[in-house]
C-alpha cells in the first residue's frame, strides 16, 4: 500500500492507480520524505526560526509554486507569522525583510542566487547556522512540491 | 570573484562555502553522529560540515538521497543522473551539474550526451528516450513546474513505465533540493585555487 504522506495526499494519489503502485514500490522513500518534512518544519533545535515562521515560509514557497492547497495546509500552522505566508507581503522588520527576500529568490529564481544574497542575510544579523536552516527549509520544499507536481501528472497514466 | 566557475563542466570543482562550516573540534555529539565521524574516519567535506549546522535535516537527507539515486529497480542509474542534470542546468548549479554529468559519462562509458548538453544547452540533439527524460526534468524544475500531460505522454511513448516515471520525478525533484544547498551556500571554484 502507498504510504499516507503530505506528498501523496496533495498529489491526490488514488488507490489502485499505477501512480499508487509506483509509490508503494518506493514506500521507504516516501516515509523518509515525510521525516524530512518534520526535520525542517518541526526540528527539535529550531535555531532562530520557530515552527510558526517555518510554516509561514513553507506556505509562501508553496504559493510561489502555485500549489495553493499545500500553501493553505502549511499556513494553518503559521499563527502569529501568518502574514508572511502571502508572497505579496514583505517582512515588517529589517531582518524579516532580508529573510523573505532570500527565501523568495532561492525558491523562484535559484539560478540567479549569488554570494551577495548570503551576505545580505549576514548583514541583517542572521547567524550562519540559521542561514543553513533557511536553505534547508527552502530546498526541502522545492523537492516536496516537485514530487507532488510530478505525482499529480502520473494520475493521468493508465493503471 | 575570478576563481568562481560559471560555465558547465564535467571537471568537478572544489566547493567553497559562503558561510563558516561547523568546526569538528567543537561539534556536538548529534553533529558527530550525523557526520559519521569515527576515530578512523575524520575526513568530512566542507559541504557536509556546512550542512551540519542543521543536523536534523542532514541526518534524514543522506539516506533519502542514496535511496532515490541508487535503490535497485525502476529507472536506470544513468537516466536518474540525466534527471539530476536537467534540474541542475535549470538552476545553474555548476557543481551538481559537474558531478552528475561526470557520473552519467562514467556509467554510460560515453561523454557524448553530456558534451552535447553542455555545448548546445537544453535544446541539444538527444536520442528520443533521453530527450523525453531531459525535457521532463527541465520542465519540472522550473518555478512553478512547467511539466504537463504532454511531457508524461512523451515519457510513455519513449517506453517508460510508471515506476520509471516516478524515479525520474524523484531524481529531478531531489536536485531541486540539492541545487538550493550547493548553489546557494557556496561557490564552485577551481581545484588549484582550493589547494593553493
Amino acid at each position: 500500500m502507498a504510504p499516507d504522506t503530505t506528498a501523496t495526499r496533495f498529489a491526490g494519489v488514488a488507490a489502485g492507480t499505477s501512480a499508487a503502485d509506483a509509490v508503494a514500490g518506493r514506500a521507504k522513500i516516501f516515509e523518509m520524505t515525510q521525516a524530512a518534512e518534520d526535520a525542517v518544519l518541526r526540528p527539535k533545535d529550531a535555531g532562530a526560526w520557530p515552527h510558526t515562521l517555518r510554516a509561514a515560509l513553507a506556505a509562501r514557497i508553496a504559493a510561489l509554486n502555485e500549489e495553493h492547497d499545500l500553501a493553505a495546509h502549511f499556513a494553518a500552522d503559521a499563527g502569529a507569522d501568518a502574514t508572511l505566508a502571502d508572497p505579496a507581503q514583505g517582512g515588517a522588520v529589517p531582518v524579516m525583510a532580508a529573510v523573505v527576500a532570500f527565501m523568495d529568490r532561492v525558491a523562484a529564481d535559484t539560478r540567479h542566487v549569488t554570494a551577495d544574497d548570503v551576505k545580505d542575510l549576514q548583514a541583517a544579523g542572521v547567524a550562519d547556522a540559521d542561514i543553513v536552516r533557511l536553505a534547508e527549509l527552502n530546498a526541502f520544499l522545492a523537492y516536496q512540491i516537485r514530487v507532488i507536481a510530478g505525482l499529480r501528472l502520473m494520475g493521468g497514466m493508465p493503471a | 570573484m575570478s576563481d568562481v566557475i560559471r560555465k558547465f563542466t564535467r571537471n568537478v570543482p572544489h566547493w567553497r562555502p559562503r558561510v563558516t562550516p561547523v568546526d569538528l573540534a567543537t561539534a556536538t555529539p548529534e553533529q558527530l553522529d550525523a557526520l559519521k565521524v569515527t576515530p578512523s574516519n575524520t575526513k568530512v567535506s566542507e559541504y557536509v560540515l556546512t550542512l551540519a549546522h542543521d543536523v536534523e535535516s542532514l541526518a534524514v537527507r543522506s539516506p533519502l538521497f542514496n535511496a532515490i539515486m541508487y535503490d535497485t529497480g525502476g529507472l536506470s542509474r544513468a537516466e536518474r543522473e540525466l534527471g539530476a542534470l536537467g534540474a541542475s542546468m535549470v538552476n545553474h548549479c555548476v557543481y551538481c551539474a559537474a558531478v552528475h554529468a561526470m557520473r552519467h559519462a562514467q556509467i554510460e562509458k560515453s561523454t557524448e550526451v553530456t558534451n552535447r548538453l553542455f555545448r548546445d544547452g537544453a535544446d541539444a540533439e538527444l536520442e528520443p528516450r533521453d530527450r523525453a527524460i531531459f525535457d521532463f526534468a527541465v520542465a519540472l524544475s522550473e518555478c512553478p513546474s512547467q511539466a504537463g500531460p504532454d511531457h508524461v505522454a512523451a515519457l510513455q511513448e519513449a517506453g517508460l513505465d510508471a515506476a520509471e516515471v516516478l524515479d525520474l520525478i524523484l531524481s529531478a525533484a531531489l536536485f531541486g533540493w540539492a541545487n538550493r544547498l550547493m548553489h546557494v551556500l557556496g561557490d564552485p571554484v577551481r581545484q588549484e585555487t582550493a589547494m593553493g
